[in-house]
């Protein structure tokens, strides 16, 4: 069976309606069936992605595939790109303005999150191009 | 213990989400900063924080935390407030600091 395909359109700088698709997606996957740590996973993953999307890239697209075995997400933007991978890695590095950061982010925990509850992170990036983050989360 | 007899345990106020009051809260959280929240808050758990805008509810949705409570009195804004209504998350407020409902909680839940 091909897996089940599911496309998002993150809304830039609009902090009301960040947090929509990883919430849709997370509805779902409990209605598929799938237990209760891999739609955690996935949530934490997506949220975390959907959020650097609307803080740092203007908003971009999701694009995710759900199979039995496992959930694969591309988050690609057309934002700035990231200088430094392994800074951006860092645990509470962030360049979050201060506007966002007195809304609770900034604290330098997204990328790491995504990384801690994914199985498989790869980060295409391209200064003035665009980032693109493929994440697979097992669900066996 | 569910959220309903938390409430009145802390002497808070429920002040949206009530059809998720009936939901068991299992231990407690305390952190303002949502990337934290979301990759260390238990589930079950009664969060509390003084960011009260809409990020909150998402974070407590995807995170599936019994509640939110809102310490210092700090105000649930408009937007939030239709959210948690909308994804069934109590939120509930008091005018007691985040240590003082920690300590509560405990004894509350017997931890």
């Amino acid at each position: 069976m091909p897996p089940l395909t599911f496309t998002y359109q993150v809304p830039g700088d609009d902090f009301t309606r960040a947090g929509e698709a990883s919430g849709q997606l997370k509805r779902t996957l409990k209605k598929i069936g799938f237990n209760a740590d891999v739609i955690r996973r996935v949530s934490i993953a997506m949220y975390e992605a959907e959020i650097n999307m609307v803080i740092h890239a203007n908003g971009g697209e999701i694009e995710a595939q759900v199979s039995p075995e496992k959930i694969e997400i591309w988050f690609r933007d057309q934002g700035p790109g990231i200088p430094d991978i392994s800074l951006a890695m860092k645990e509470g590095y962030s360049t979050a303005p201060d506007n966002v950061r007195s809304l609770g982010f900034g604290a330098g925990m997204g990328l790491p999150n995504i990384k801690k509850y994914s199985d498989t992170l790869e980060i295409d990036t391209e200064l003035g191009v665009g980032t693109t983050l493929h994440v697979i989360i097992n669900a066996e | 213990m569910t959220v309903n007899e938390l409430c009145r345990r802390l002497d808070a106020r429920l002040t949206a989400g009530a059809n998720g009051a009936d939901r068991s809260v299992k231990t407690g959280y305390i952190c303002d900063l949502l990337s934290f929240v979301i990759g260390k808050a238990p589930e079950d758990c009664a969060w509390v924080t003084v960011i009260g805008n809409v990020n909150t509810i998402a974070v407590a949705t995807l995170a599936d935390v019994a509640c939110v409570i809102l310490a210092e009195n700090i105000p649930l804004d408009q937007a939030a407030r239709k959210r948690a209504d909308e994804n069934g998350v109590a939120v509930l407020q008091s005018e007691k600091s985040a240590y003082a409902l920690a300590a509560e909680i405990n004894a509350a839940l017997g931890i």
